[in-house]
């Protein structure tokens, strides 16, 4: 195996009325990174996470996911090394029920049903979510929807997980759920997200993206310290790191 | 039509937790119920227009369903309560028309317009009843399942389930559009053409990025256009005996007037 | 426009259930041919939105009445004839099965009325035509009007016509027709209305998909063959139809437009050759029999059905009694089972059965 896994080099795309989305973004993730990806809205993150999952691909750069250039050739065995959780639940919950959903992948994987079953049966243990195998996905509360789509995903044992927004929307009890959820996957992860807290608790390295372009590339702890780049990507320090409200310190590291 | 339709899908909750029961009826094999409901379904269809009584006793199938299912009968006549007015609208006219005399009851004449009206009351009851008793001991996604393996169409079963999945979702986002209408209308007036039509083109466009979406997701956990079948259902003894036993029952239905016998009989003892 | 069974006679309903279902697995077929495109979750959610969009009513103008969309003839201007029927097909079965909006006999007829002519007639021969090849907004909203008007008066029509070929209700054909039409005209101008405004505001929001040009599966086949499976397709209904007129024992309605027409005087049905082989043919098929033309292959028409042989006040309250004694009966049945399942404990909880794995 590889061990630049996730690697994007000049990447840029624009959408079909001709607004530039991606203007030359490069990076490289290793084996079991855990890398945030923050910027404004607009600035591209989702776009960017569709063409690593082979969504759309780019006007011009490379994308490579593991061994393999991410072309339309080579999407099968991207697809099963890389899992990607979209933003709504309701989009990845398909199925009628968790279990038909959980077993989706890897049925198209073509394994035999008995094999299918198991995996069905470990993902949703890993999520918390066994005792939901025969529910109706749109009876579920926000929460157990994302537990599941994480599932959904879990089942097909990829290397590498990407997630769009997976805190939004849920309850802090949830929340606190998942950022536990994902700090204990040893995959390597790649979080967009808004919700800076929950990518200062997972992620060690962060890339901020600024109008399609990565505008910082680095440790966690040293982006959000920086005032100056934050303001410029139309960010700000995540809560924790914010001065106390009361007495007005400085905050802790 | 909002409201019904409102009304209509907190319906399919309540129905969707009766089906997630565990009741002997519940464990068998979804196609031997299916099997049975289609064969009273055209057993009801074979009665002749003016026959009342004698549909009768097809009722003990869907009396003897509910009560092994734990189906109660509350919800069930609601929502044939609700869906009554048609089959009554059309069936109104009869006894107004046909007022030829076909029975008597002592004094009372019965002509063949009330008797055709009664029977289609009855009909109305037996085959949307037994039909709602279906899906309430079953799953629509379970029944979905065996109408797929008895021969209807795959596409037509994916089209199904899908539809069924994500009813609830695009009505909430209608509903949330005609209350945020609501409040900006004045006096509650409802939207005129134009309105109307950009409301729905709106909803139109989120659906079709929608569908965008989800077929981006399906895409990438390995979807290549064929939908695979996660384990095949079994047949057992028990299932095969239900179908049969109940069909045996509903042909000696058909055969026979039982309650013009049983009402002989009790008229020999009387 | 939804048909309940109680218009409809089982030779009609079966034999529009039998078109129905034909031009269901043609269509399907239809679409494995054609490459994965997103089809699928797309034919899916508008089922849905068709759904979603009957919420949506408004106020007609100058009538003071509410209307909503029914969404026949956009369908099939999203999606092209064939996928456009099957979703139609799909929201009609949710709504008989889930909703009990519609018969189940009837519901072979109900597909055909609001799904094959709109798909099939009202798009390819009518929104096509109008609105050409590169059609600009007025020709988008001209062309969704004229559909929908032909696609509704189309399925008034087919009410019509199986209502009268059934032979079940007591709707007199004429009159019939005189209501239905109009008042399908007036709603097929409003949904032509709301269709046209959906279908501009689609083509300005979203100038990259294809509205009514040639897109749908199906556009690359020549027009001919098209117009052969349609005809083929009429030709079916007509036959099953002049089929169950001559089965059924009450053609009234036509009969008496006819009467009428002829000045007054029954025409008497002629006891044909064919008539009689059709009825031995019935007597044999016992499951179905027909009102009353088993058994009396002599000829001549029994008037009323043999299920009431004679007015007689003995066997009519035996009957009733006996019927009451049914219900009675089945009651205590029901009730008594109801008392063994709550007695037994392990059942009481609504507990989770492990779902049979289906899909």
């Amino acid at each position: 195996m590889s061990h630049h896994l996730v690697s994007a080099e000049d990447l840029c795309f624009a959408y079909a009325d001709g607004t530039p989305a991606l203007q030359g973004v490069t990076f490289t993730i290793h084996h079991g990174e855990s890398v945030g990806l923050v910027g404004a809205n607009g600035a591209g993150k989702s776009t960017l996470l569709l063409h690593l999952a082979g969504v759309l691909f780019p006007v011009s750069g490379h994308v490579r996911v593991g061994d393999w250039p991410v072309t339309s050739a080579t999407l099968p065995r991207v697809r099963r090394s890389l899992g990607m959780i979209f933003q709504d639940p309701d989009d990845q919950l398909f199925m009628p029920t968790v279990g038909d959903d959980v077993a989706f992948g890897p049925l198209n994987l073509d394994l035999p049903p008995e094999e299918v079953e198991a995996r069905v049966g470990e993902a949703l243990e890993r999520v918390g979510a066994a005792h939901l195998r025969g529910r109706p996905s749109h009876r579920l509360s926000g929460g157990e929807k994302r537990s599941i789509t994480i599932a959904s995903v879990l089942s097909m044992s990829p290397d590498i997980l990407v997630l769009d927004e997976p805190s939004a929307s849920l309850d802090p009890a949830a929340r606190r759920r998942l950022i536990a959820l994902l700090r204990s996957f040893e995959h390597t992860k790649i979080v967009a997200s808004h919700d800076l807290d929950l990518v200062l608790e997972v992620c060690a390295r962060t890339i901020v993206l600024h109008e399609g372009r990565v505008a910082a590339d680095g440790p966690t702890a040293g982006i959000f310290a920086d005032d100056a780049l934050l303001a410029r990507a139309h960010l700000e320090r995540p809560l924790r790191l914010q001065g106390c409200p009361r007495c007005g310190s400085a905050a802790a590291r | 039509m909002t409201a019904r339709i409102e009304s209509a899908l907190a319906h399919i909750g309540s129905i969707e937790d009766l089906a997630a029961l565990d009741t002997p009826i519940h464990r068998l094999d979804p196609r031997a119920k299916l099997v049975t409901t289609l064969a009273l379904l055209v057993a009801v269809a074979s009665f002749g227009r003016y026959e009342v009584t004698r549909l009768l006793p097809l009722a003990l199938y869907p009396i003897v369903l509910a009560a092994l299912g734990d189906v109660p009968a509350g919800p069930i006549l609601a929502r044939l309560a609700l869906a009554s007015p048609f089959a009554i609208l059309v069936g109104i006219f009869n006894p107004l028309i046909d007022r030829a005399p076909l029975a008597a009851l002592g004094p009372v004449v019965v002509t063949g317009g009330w008797l055709s009206f009664a029977s289609i009351l009855v009909r109305f009851g037996l085959s949307l009843g037994t039909a709602l008793l279906l899906v309430a001991t079953t799953g629509f996604d379970a029944v979905c399942a065996a109408l797929a393996r008895l021969g209807l169409p795959r596409a037509l079963v994916i089209q199904l389930l899908f539809v069924y999945r994500y009813l609830f979702v695009l009505s909430d986002d209608a509903a949330r559009m005609i209350r945020a209408h609501g409040l900006r209308a004045p006096l509650g007036r409802r939207p005129g053409l134009r309105v109307a039509g950009s409301m729905l083109g709106q909803l139109l466009l989120r659906t079709l990025a929608r569908a965008q979406r989800i077929h981006a997701a399906m895409l990438c956990r390995g979807f290549d256009g064929v939908f695979r079948l996660r384990r095949p259902l079994r047949l057992g003894a028990r299932d095969v005996a239900f179908a049969v036993g109940w069909c045996g029952w509903f042909a000696l239905v058909r055969a026979v007037d039982l309650p013009q016998l049983l009402g002989a009989v009790l008229g020999r003892l009387g | 426009m939804h048909m309940s069974d109680a218009l409809v006679s089982p030779a009609v309903g079966g034999a529009m259930w039998g078109v129905a279902v034909g031009v269901a697995a043609w269509s399907a077929r239809k679409l494995r041919q054609a490459p994965e495109d997103g089809r699928v979750p797309l034919m899916g959610v508008l089922g849905a939105f068709v759904f979603a969009a009957q919420m949506v009513t408004f106020a007609i103008p100058a009538t003071g009445s509410s209307g909503h969309l029914g969404g026949g003839v956009l369908l099939a201007i999203i999606l092209g004839p064939g996928a456009a029927f099957l979703v139609m097909a799909s929201v009609l079965m949710v709504q008989a099965l889930l909703f009990a909006d519609g018969g189940l006999l009837a519901l072979g007829c109900n597909i055909v009325n609001l799904g094959f002519f709109a798909s099939f007639l009202a798009y390819p021969f009518v929104f096509r035509p109008v609105a050409g090849a590169r059609p600009t907004p007025r020709r988008l909203f001209g062309a969704s009007l004229a559909a929908c008007v032909v696609g509704l008066q189309l399925g008034a029509l087919g009410v019509v016509v199986e209502t009268a070929l059934s032979g079940v209700s007591e709707l007199r054909f004429a009159s019939f027709l005189l209501l239905m039409q109009p008042i399908h005209l007036a709603i097929g101008i409003v949904e032509g209305l709301v269709t046209g405004a959906v279908v501009v505001f689609l083509r300005r929001a979203r100038a990259d998909l294809p509205l009514g040009t040639a897109l749908a599966p199906e556009a690359g086949r020549p027009r001919s063959r098209r117009a052969a499976l349609v005809a083929v397709g009429l030709v079916a209904m007509l036959g099953a139809g002049v089929l169950s007129w001559f089965a059924s024992s009450r053609p009234d309605g036509l009969e008496w437009s006819l009467a009428r027409l002829a000045g007054g005087r029954t025409p008497v049905v002629p006891d044909t050759g064919l008539r009689r082989a059709l009825a031995r043919a019935q007597a044999a098929m016992a499951l179905l029999p027909e009102y009353g033309l088993e058994k009396n292959a002599a000829g001549g028409r029994e008037s009323r059905p043999r299920s009431w042989p004679a007015v007689d006040a003995g066997t009519s309250t035996a009957g009733l009694v006996g019927a009451l004694l049914t219900l009675a009966l089945s009651g205590a049945v029901g009730a008594g089972l109801r008392a063994v399942r709550r007695s037994a404990p392990a059942s009481r909880a609504p507990s989770l059965r492990s779902r049979q794995d289906v899909t």
